[in-house]
């Protein structure tokens, strides 16, 4: 199968204009060693039905249909048809960036609403048209903060997502820039007021990798009283609840935005919330669109402060963004007002209230003790008798997806299980979920 | 006489009144979403940094939403509309049965930190994937975590970086052409290199004798897309494999133009190193208003243990592992990358096979240098040599005699119904316009395409002011891009 259109006349006329006599000599002018000498080593092509069969064949090696409990970031949240079916408009689908604005004005008004709702749930008074990830976000926060100060110091919370922090740290080194992380004691960040700096920027997550709500005032004191920035990586689900980090005072606020609008989609494609102060806008990497007029006064979108970006200021831009996620932003966008303010208030509660009934029941489970004391939000760490990669995988057996196991990324907490719950989860999962565990714990 | 596919000026853009922002039909109390009941007793839980009330987002009902989400779509080009000759950017069609792979949700309800063997299926995808483009490009392994183009040049020359530091020495300086896209001298920059730039001769190709003049033992490498943003071959690539690598340095592939090349010439082939490819370009996925994209790395053997980790490897069993290489520059991605835009590219891949990619780089080249010769007369390329799969050609003559300008022109062709070529770039040729028609559209759509340039070069010579005006069918005209920059409003005001 494939997708060009020409027939075999198509083809004799236009090789007829251009004087040549066969495709081959389209490619005369190259350098005849170079030219592939053999047809590529691959299979034939698929006539479409058996490539069907191929996807659906593919996709059942899959467990997808595990009942999630895994979150640090990815959460299995309520998507709509609606949200979908909108998104999937072809006009928003099969469109390039917009640089004719005058006939993308739905994809440049879709980001300019992106935008406002992310301002909305961070508090913060500018955000950009998306970035690729929670990860690659947290190091384009890590660049404006270097940027800003000068500084090449960055403390970190061990709390920030693992998988952000190593894509810092290939970052940092790159960069010759000194990366510290500031332990959890108790499931709660302990900065070290006394480690080297001064830091450029000061990050922090809301809630932490371990679902543990962090305390906003220290760190943005601790930060502004230093000179450095104050960043905090965010749950955007968790704004539905807690105080808006643009509202304490942070600097920059990034996130993983998957839980918004966007399927789990194995990590990706998914999208990265970037939002900053209008001090820093300049700064702001990626894309931002603009409200203006056309010349007749009307209403009009548009990319604006080109001049930060790769195709105009190259090696001096302020990153190499071309291509980001505006799909991905856009199924956010239609979530966020699908929602509402209540709606994102409910799910909120919904999951938080869901994860307290699970963790009370899980602890008093033999064996079994929740791995922190200091109040979570929707996803908490347990601490089991049993390796959790094994029980993980045991559990799969009973129809779940258990969590997330903890030693490799914190090897301080042995046997520790993260479990997230979102409103999905009904009271039922909740219970059969425990009677697993306690099943699985028992045949050891 | 059949018409032309690619024409959409029939396109009901409708009305020709202002779209109200989703804050503007906000009213407080209505709402879409409805959520479950707690089914769990409540319990008052005694958690810090509480704030009500909930963030100020619109409240609007179902049924607004969706109108006003589909009268913006009616205010968008797209592909699936009509011809998008957007030159660098591979605008073809988008198959729908790779939709139905990515809507699968076997794939997509698939947790990212679920273990390798709860998700089988989806490490079989990354691993095809894997050989495909390695055949494809001439490569022997690669990463599909940079999740866009620009990504997969960071991810490049991180590990040329890594490779010299490894051979014990630091090399800075990086090799880049006049004519590269912006994006490769911006990752230089951020992966702590210096961009150095290598002027073209007048040929529209890079000039040896420039190039032999700046290699010394500082050079890291060269930055190369072929056919380059010309549209033009490098003839001498061989020649510049060699003295490169004469000087200790690599040579990085562009991917951003592979799709004039598919079955026809290797980048491994040519010499080069490392290898990205865009596979929102050559392989079919989706541009969904600019992203999500794919941006995969493809390394030789000798420079596979510095990918970004994890890679799937076979175990002997047979069952595919997660495995981070030994001397790996680190993460890139918070997980696998674009996963489900990959499952996209292997679904274009495995329906086309080996002679659907041939014939699809043959036929990327036939109509781009079709569409060249239909329109030589009014548009000359901007250079002699005889173009790849897409071509620049410059209107500095439209310029001079009349005041109309490139952009003029590119606008003027948005009333005609079809997309504009890329404008002002590569930034060496004046007035350029860059065309890529890609092998999707028809030829009765190419000269369709040809017949309306000829209108606009009509249009040019007996009323040049309508040209400055232009779009005027278009939902809106030129925005002002200078006050939009000058007061700027990037959000809505409540």
């Amino acid at each position: 199968m494939h997708y060009t259109p020409h027939t075999d006349a198509d083809v004799a006329e236009m090789l007829g204009a251009l004087k040549l006599d066969e495709p081959a000599d389209l490619f005369a002018h190259l350098p005849p060693q170079l030219l592939l000498d053999r047809p590529l080593k691959l299979h034939q092509g698929m006539a479409e039905l058996d490539l069907v069969s191929w996807i659906d064949e593919t996709a059942s090696h899959n467990r997808s249909e595990l009942i999630c409990f895994a979150g640090g970031g990815f959460y299995d949240h309520y998507l709509p048809p609606v949200v979908r079916t909108l998104t999937m408009r072809p006009e928003f689908v099969t469109s390039y960036t917009p640089y004719q604005p005058e006939v993308s004005q739905g994809v440049l008004q879709a980001l300019f609403e992106f935008q406002s709702m992310v301002c909305a749930i961070t508090g913060m008074e500018v955000a950009n048209a998306s970035l690729y990830d929670g990860a690659s976000a947290g190091v384009e926060a890590v660049n404006v903060a270097v940027g800003a100060t000068g500084r090449n110091v960055i403390w970190i919370s061990r709390g920030v997502s693992p998988r952000t922090r190593e894509a810092i740290e290939t970052f940092s080194r790159a960069r010759s820039l000194e990366l510290i992380e500031h332990p959890l004691v108790g499931g709660r960040t302990a900065w070290d007021v006394a480690a080297a700096g001064p830091p450029a920027g000061v990050i922090t997550a809301q809630p932490n990798y371990l679902g543990v709500i962090e305390q906003y005032d220290p760190v943005v004191d601790m930060a502004h009283g230093l000179g450095a920035l104050a960043i905090a990586q965010i749950d955007p689900i968790m704004m539905g609840m807690l105080r808006r980090p643009g509202e304490a005072g942070f600097d920059v606020v990034f996130g993983e935005g998957q839980p918004l609008g966007n399927p789990l989609s194995f990590g990706g494609p998914v999208v990265g919330l970037f939002a900053t102060t209008k001090k820093e806008v300049r700064r702001i990497p990626g894309r931002l669109i603009g409200k203006t007029v056309d010349g007749s006064g009307r209403t009009a979108y548009s990319m604006t402060l080109r001049a930060r970006e790769q195709d105009i200021r190259r090696e001096k831009a302020s990153s190499n963004i071309c291509t980001n996620q505006s799909l991905n932003a856009i199924a956010a966008a239609w979530q966020m007002a699908w929602l509402g303010p209540q709606g994102l208030a409910e799910i909120a509660d919904r999951s938080v209230q869901k994860a307290h009934y699970l963790a009370r029941k899980l602890a008093q489970l033999k064996g079994v003790a929740l791995a922190v004391e200091a109040p979570f939000g929707r996803e908490f760490p347990v601490m089991l008798p049993l390796e959790p990669v094994d029980v993980v995988k045991a559990m799969a057996d009973h129809g779940f997806l258990a969590g997330i196991p903890l030693p490799a990324d914190y090897p301080e907490f042995p046997g520790g299980l993260l479990v997230a719950v979102t409103e999905k989860r009904t009271k039922r999962q909740l219970d059969e979920y425990a009677d697993a565990l306690e099943e699985v714990l028992k045949n050891g | 006489m059949a018409e032309a596919g690619g024409r959409a000026s029939s396109s009901p853009l409708l009305g020709g009144g202002e779209e109200p922002t989703l804050a503007q039909l906000s009213q407080v109390g209505r709402r879409a979403s409805s959520t479950v009941a707690l089914d769990v007793p409540r319990r008052q839980l005694d958690l810090p940094e509480l704030a009500p009330p909930p963030p100020n987002l619109p409240e609007v009902s179902e049924h607004d939403l969706v109108m006003h989400v589909n009268r913006l779509a009616h205010r968008n080009y797209a592909a699936d509309l009509g011809a998008y000759p957007l030159g660098s950017c591979t605008m073809k069609y988008n198959p729908k049965v790779c939709d139905y792979a990515a809507e699968h949700g076997g794939f997509k309800n698939l947790h990212p930190a679920a273990p390798a063997e709860l998700t089988r299926g989806a490490l079989e995808v990354l691993w095809e994937a894997e050989s495909v483009l390695c055949e494809v490009t001439g490569m022997a392994r690669a990463t599909f975590q940079p999740p866009a183009g620009a990504a997969g040049e960071l991810t490049g020359l991180l590990i040329m970086r890594a490779y010299h530091e490894s051979q014990g020495r630091l090399r800075t300086k990086v090799l880049i052409p006049d004519a590269a896209h912006g994006t490769n001298p911006a990752s230089v920059t951020l992966s702590g290199l210096v961009a150095v730039v290598v002027p073209s001769n007048e040929r529209g190709m890079v000039d040896l004798e420039a190039l032999r003049s700046v290699l010394d033992e500082d050079v890291a490498g060269l930055m190369l897309t072929n056919p380059n943003t010309l549209g033009i071959f490098e003839e001498e690539i061989s020649e510049i494999a060699r003295i490169v690598h004469q000087a200790g340095g690599l040579l990085y592939y562009d991917g951003a133009n592979l799709n004039a090349l598919l079955g026809v010439v290797r980048p491994g082939d040519m010499g080069f190193d490392i290898v990205h490819s865009n596979l929102h370009k050559t392989f079919a996925t989706p541009h969904g208003g600019g992203g999500p994209g794919a941006g995969p790395v493809a390394v030789t053997e000798e420079l596979a243990r510095f990918l970004p980790g994890p890679v799937p490897v076979r175990r002997k069993d047979g069952m595919l592992e997660w495995e981070v290489p030994s001397a790996s520059i680190g993460r890139l991605h918070g997980y696998h990358g674009n996963f489900l835009v990959v499952l996209r590219a292997l679904t274009y891949m495995k329906a086309l096979g080996g002679d659907g990619l041939r014939l699809t780089g043959e036929r990327a080249v036939l109509n781009a240098r079709y569409l060249a010769a239909l329109v030589a007369d009014i548009l000359p390329a901007a250079f002699e040599a005889p173009c790849m799969h897409e071509f620049v050609a410059t209107a500095a003559h439209f310029k001079k005699e009349y005041g109309v300008r490139a952009m003029d022109l590119a606008k003027g062709l948005l009333d005609t119904g079809f997309h504009a070529p890329t404008m002002y770039f590569p930034l060496i040729v004046e007035e350029a316009l860059m065309f890529e028609p890609t092998e999707t559209q028809t030829k009765q759509t190419l000269e369709a395409l040809a017949a309306a340039i000829k209108e606009l070069a009509v249009l040019a010579a007996s009323n040049p002011e309508a040209l400055h005006e232009a779009p005027i069918k278009t939902p809106v005209g030129r925005p002002d891009e200078a006050a939009c920059a000058r007061n700027l409003e990037l959000q809505w005001v409540r």
